[in-house]
């Protein structure tokens, strides 16, 4: 009888029951006649405490709970990609198949199809040493990405047998491998319990750039590869906008997106657009590279705050194969507040604004998941997870506990700002407050892919914008009139800087997305008039004559130039430009 | 089921609206309580905790009167159901769904639960028909679309009652004539407040399509947090067992976060945000995400919640938690009311997140999307300038910035302000934001194309007539 014990107290999404000696943290229980899922989360004496992953109405005390020995753990194995899961990993499309278009409780689906046969290619053979990481075959899981199937981490040994190539389900015997402890069957899945992270060899400085096409964050405030970034913003200023524009055009293998404690209405248009949509590099549907996971807002809060978990042990194992992941999620301060919930019902001793005092070292472990690494295997090749955290602080006040807690840990931060949203400046990135910590890691990439003067346009704009700051706060005092013509200049400059280039509309179809070289392009665009209208001022021409010309208005719309016009109209823009501020010069 | 219907006297504790009743067992979570008073006066109540031998009970009637001699807690072990049919329909009901226009009490087609079960997110159909409600700063600006939750941010004296109700005449979605109907949620408004809306819903013909239920001002707090989910659980019914497109207007949320607030205040939880419980954001969204489509089914929900803010401050925790659920807010100014713009609508602070998809050719209009962010830059500049003038005054601008000026001013009277029964096309509202636009040099038009520039800006059109 010892893996059973008794429900003694109900209190929304958390359990308590007695009777539970010999229980481990975290194990995985059956909670009640209708064996919901739940996780131990504290231990005292026989008195377990669950949070429970299913609502819970209609159980009570005396409804037993029953033990299973494991901990709360995602599946592994071709399937993944494409799919749509809720936050512990069930399903949701063969939900809906099955139990209709409401979530009902006490559904239990694998999350991998055991029916689907898959391609199998095996690229060791028998007699080979292997040991965990080590890639035995492969199966084409999607047009772009081949599912390298590994030896599970800590198993090493012979390989005894592999299969041929032929169609095989995930469940199937693939290879056995003979070890110390005798000889382990190999199939093309994998359990892993998602409060642990998966080993690698060494962690590795970043050194490339993720880039995303979003020209104020690759060009002012990049992301590397194997790199952490929060979002930080109040309701509406446009987190979700760039995370799924990270989603669409960042250049990872594999994406997996998180949708937690957001909206339903948003993971519908992912799943609406995404299919549809191209991936830049491969020309396949986007849908094909990434894992969705939608626990939205109405789903229970315990599946919410394993969602992240769960998230991010899917990136770590295609990391392990060896590739790019960017993992996005949106919000992290969703999760925290799932926290938050169950820790309040465990009248647990609170922290700041009633978040658990444990808060900062759970998102600092959370973060501490991504990274670029040497990847398990003796092969050595380098996966990397890159993490994008979206947070939403009350009021928008940046001092609160989950937006502080995230900025001591993550390498690079965009704060959003309300007022650029209302005059709908989109990415409403406030370039003041923004920074990022790869700027010097980042660089010899760009020197590389672009010019050697990358970096240095990049310092130019941020003084530039920096400047603007300054001199706004005179204008405010005094009029603009005052200022000298140079300092003029420099407000037109930044202008130009706002207007062309860091905004940037997320729904237009060029627009969207600009590659290093277009980036580049505008920056030498805009420069290039920087410099004429210097020359013009220097002669006397008036600032207000400059900002009247209509050239203007055609840098404003750089970023909409169809890709096949790009060289014509470019050089076209470079001369009109010349003439139209060389002519006000007398 | 008869071992399932328990009745106890041990009621050991009253503490604000819970009662605590010992000496029970097998006490289900969320099941629905019958308590009896000493008067032998009925109320509904709902275990909120339930442990071996006690349950703790929210009385939705409030604990006035209640006693630990007398009263008598019956546990039903039912879950809170409501009857549903198609008689519903232009039926005014109270709080808890007991007929309170004197007619006779549903006979129902079936019984649901009011929570309710989430949307599988997987079955969600993206919601992309625009709804023009007439209203130009609203159609222009921020869009609305069928299965979209927009709610109104408001102040106390502001104009949303005759806002919403003029949303609900006028709202339609072009070309297609389809079963509608309205589901009023009321939650502690005034009599006269109900009064306005039955009045115009009655006038206009509207009650026929409407379900409405009243928690009044002076009707139990606590009943307020069922209020909103008996409209929600009578939407879903209509709207997807019965192919309606339904409008729900909820008022006032910031009435139904109190009575959450006063709940945890007596169980004495650990509070968030001024005194807020920590799970609000949870709790508004269970309410709010009930609206939208669902693929493969004709109907949808329409959410069109309206809440004061406290001091007019939008980072109150419940517009703050509500605008990080639903998709945009339509948020009303003092200033603009005080300069007798009707609707006082503060349109840089609005949004709506699906406008985008409901926008455009074959939608609205071509145009709207550049037209839409072209009126944002500008108004938000001309704002900017305003401030600006109070320092330095108007001689201390450019020619162009005056422009701005002049154009804001319009913008304000001409664009956002029009009549209570005034009904704009989108079309008229396009036009009317064309004639505004065409105030600013044209260079100024930076956001729109070209190729809309010479088809729609007025400079552009009569030179084609000529
Ligand atoms: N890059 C962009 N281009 C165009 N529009 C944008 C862009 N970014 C944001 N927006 C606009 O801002 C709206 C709000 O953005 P979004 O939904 O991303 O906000 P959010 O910060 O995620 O808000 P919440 O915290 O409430 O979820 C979008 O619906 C869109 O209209
Ligand atoms: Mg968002």
């Amino acid at each position: 009888m010892a893996d059973k014990g008794m429900i003694i107290r109900i209190t929304g999404p958390v359990v308590e029951a007695s009777g539970m000696n010999g229980a481990r943290m975290f194990e995985i229980v059956k909670v009640g006649r209708e064996a919901l899922i739940g996780e131990i989360i504290t231990l005292e004496e026989d008195v377990a405490t669950i949070q429970v992953y299913e609502e819970t109405a209609g159980i009570t005390p005396g409804e037993p709970v029953e033990r299973t020995g494991s901990s709360l753990s995602v599946e592994l194995g071709p399937g993944l990609l494409g799919n749509i899961y809720d936050g512990i990993q069930r399903p949701l499309r063969d939900i809906s198949a099955g139990w209709g278009d409401f979530i009902s409780r006490g559904v239990s689906l694998p999350a991998l199809s055991r029916e689907k046969e898959w391609d199998f290619i095996p690229l060791r053979k028998p007699g080979d040493q292997v040991i965990g990481g080590d890639i035995i075959g492969e199966v084409q899981e999607s047009p772009t990405i081949p599912h390298r199937i590994m030896v599970p981490p800590g198993i090493s040994g012979t390989i005894r047998d592999l299969a041929p190539a032929a169609r095989y389900r995930i469940e199937d015997t693939i290879a056995t491998i003979e070890t110390a402890a005798g000889p382990v069957r190999i199939s093309m899945v994998q359990r892993w319990p998602v409060r642990e992270g998966r080993p690698y060899t060494r962690k590795l400085d970043p050194v490339e750039p993720l880039i995303t096409g979003q020209r104020i964050i690759d060009t002012l405030f990049p992301i590397a590869k194997g790199g952490t970034a929060a979002v930080p913003g109040p309701f509406g200023s446009g987190k979700t906008v760039i995370q799924h524009q990270l989603a669409k055009w960042a250049d990872a293998d594999v994406i997996v997106y998180i949708g937690c404690g957001e909206r339903g209405n948003e993971m519908a248009d992912v799943l609406a657009e995404f299919p549809s949509l191209q991936d830049p590099r491969t020309g396949e549907p986007l849908m094909k590279r990434m894992v969705l996971l939608a626990n939205t807002s109405n789903m229970p809060v315990a599946a919410r705050e394993a969602s992240v978990y769960t998230g991010i042990t899917m990136a770590e194992y295609y990391r392990d194969m060896g590739y790019d992941v960017a993992l996005m999620a949106d919000s992290t301060s969703r999760w925290a507040e799932a926290m938050r919930e169950i820790s309040g019902r465990l009248e647990e001793m609170p922290g700041e604004e009633g978040y658990p005092a444990y808060l900062g070292s759970r998102l600092a472990d959370f973060y501490e998941r991504a990274g670029r690494v040497t990847v398990c295997g003796s092969q050595g090749s380098t996966g990397s997870v890159s993490v994008v955290g979206a947070v939403s602080p009350p009021g928008g006040d940046f001092s609160e506990p989950v937006t502080q807690n995230t900025l001591r840990i993550v390498k690079v931060f965009w704060a959003l700002d309300s007022d650029l949203a209302y005059q709908r400046h989109f990415p409403a990135i406030n370039w003041l407050l923004s920074y990022s910590l790869y700027g010097d890691a980042v660089r010899s990439w760009w020197h590389e892919h672009t010019a050697p003067d990358w970096d240095d346009r990049r310092r130019e704009m941020m003084a530039l914008l920096q400047k603007e700051n300054e001199l706004e706060e005179i204008v405010k005092l005094v009029g603009p009139d005052v200022l000298p013509e140079t300092d003029k200049l420099v407000l037109l400059e930044a202008e130009i800087i706002r207007e062309s280039f860091l905004m940037q509309y997320a729904f237009h179809p060029v627009d969207t997305y600009s590659d290093p070289a277009r980036q580049y392009r505008m920056i030498t665009a805009m420069f290039r008039f920087f410099s004429l209208a210097a020359e013009a001022v220097a002669g006397g021409v008036a600032v207000e004559l400059i900002r009247g010309l209509p050239v203007k208005r055609r840098l404003a719309r750089m970023g909409a130039i169809p890709p096949e016009e790009e060289e014509g109209q470019f050089s076209d823009l470079m001369q009109t430009m010349e003439l139209q501020i060389r002519g006000l010069e007398v | 089921m008869e071992s399932s219907s328990r009745e106890y006297t041990s009621v050991t504790k009253v503490v604000g609206p819970l009662i605590i009743v010992d000496n029970v067992a097998g006490i289900g979570y969320g099941e629905v309580v019958e308590v009896t008073m000493p008067s032998g006066e009925k109320r509904l109540g709902q275990v909120l905790e339930t442990l071996t031998t006690r349950a703790v009970v929210q009385v939705f009637g409030g604990t006035r009167d209640l006693d630990t001699e007398t009263t008598r807690v019956r546990f039903t072990g039912e879950s809170m159901k409501i009857p549903l049919s198609p008689d519903m329909l232009g039926r005014v009901f109270d709080g808890v769904a007991n007929p309170r226009d004197g007619g006779a009490p549903v006979i129902p087609e079936e019984l649901r639960d009011i929570y309710g079960s989430p949307i599988n997110p997987y079955t969600r159909e993206n919601p992309r028909d625009p709804i023009q409600t007439g209203i130009s700063a609203i159609d222009g600006m921020n869009t609305l679309v069928r299965g979209q939750k927009l709610p109104i941010f408001s102040g106390a004296g502001l104009p949303h009652n005759l806002l919403a109700a003029q949303i609900a005449r006028q709202a339609r979605v072009l070309s297609q004539e389809e079963e509608f109907a309205v589901v009023f949620g009321a939650m502690g408004i005034t009599h006269e407040e109900a009064g306005f809306f039955l009045k115009d819903f009655r006038s206009t013909g509207a009650l026929e399509h409407a379900v409405v239920y009243l928690n009044l001002a002076d009707d139990p707090a606590i009943e307020r947090i069922i209020t909103p989910r008996l409209a929600l659980t009578a939407a879903e019914y209509l709207a997807f067992t019965r192919d309606m497109h339904v409008l729900v207007i909820l008022t006032d949320l910031t009435n139904y976060c109190e009575s959450l607030r006063e709940v945890a205040a007596a169980r004495e939880e650990v509070p968030g945000r001024r005194g807020y419980p920590g799970y609000l954001y949870t709790d508004l969204a269970s309410i709010f995400e009930r609206a939208g489509r669902i693929r493969g089914r004709e109907g949808s929900i329409t959410q069109l919640p309206i809440l004061t803010m406290p001091d007019d401050d939008i980072t109150h925790p419940v517009p703050d938690l509500t605008g990080y659920i639903t998709e945009g807010q339509i948020v009303l100014s003092r200033d603009l009311h005080r300069k007798g713009i009707y609707p006082p609508i503060a349109v840089l602070p609005c949004l709506s997140r699906l406008m985008k998809g409901g926008i455009g050719p074959g939608r609205t209009r071509e145009d709207h999307a550049d037209v839409n962010n072209q009126l944002y830059a500008a108004y938000a500049q001309g704002i900017r300038l305003k401030s600006l003038v109070a320092v330095v005054g108007e001689e201390g601008l450019s020619e162009t910035d005056r422009t701005y000026l002049r154009f804001c001013n319009r913008f304000e009277t001409e664009f956002v302000g029009q009549g209570l029964t005034e009904n704009r096309t989108f079309t008229t509202t396009l036009d009317i934001a064309w004639n505004l636009l065409s105030v600013l040099p044209e260079d100024e038009l930076k956001r729109i194309d070209l190729r809309f520039i010479e088809r729609y800006h007025p400079a552009h059109r009569k030179g084609s007539n000529e």
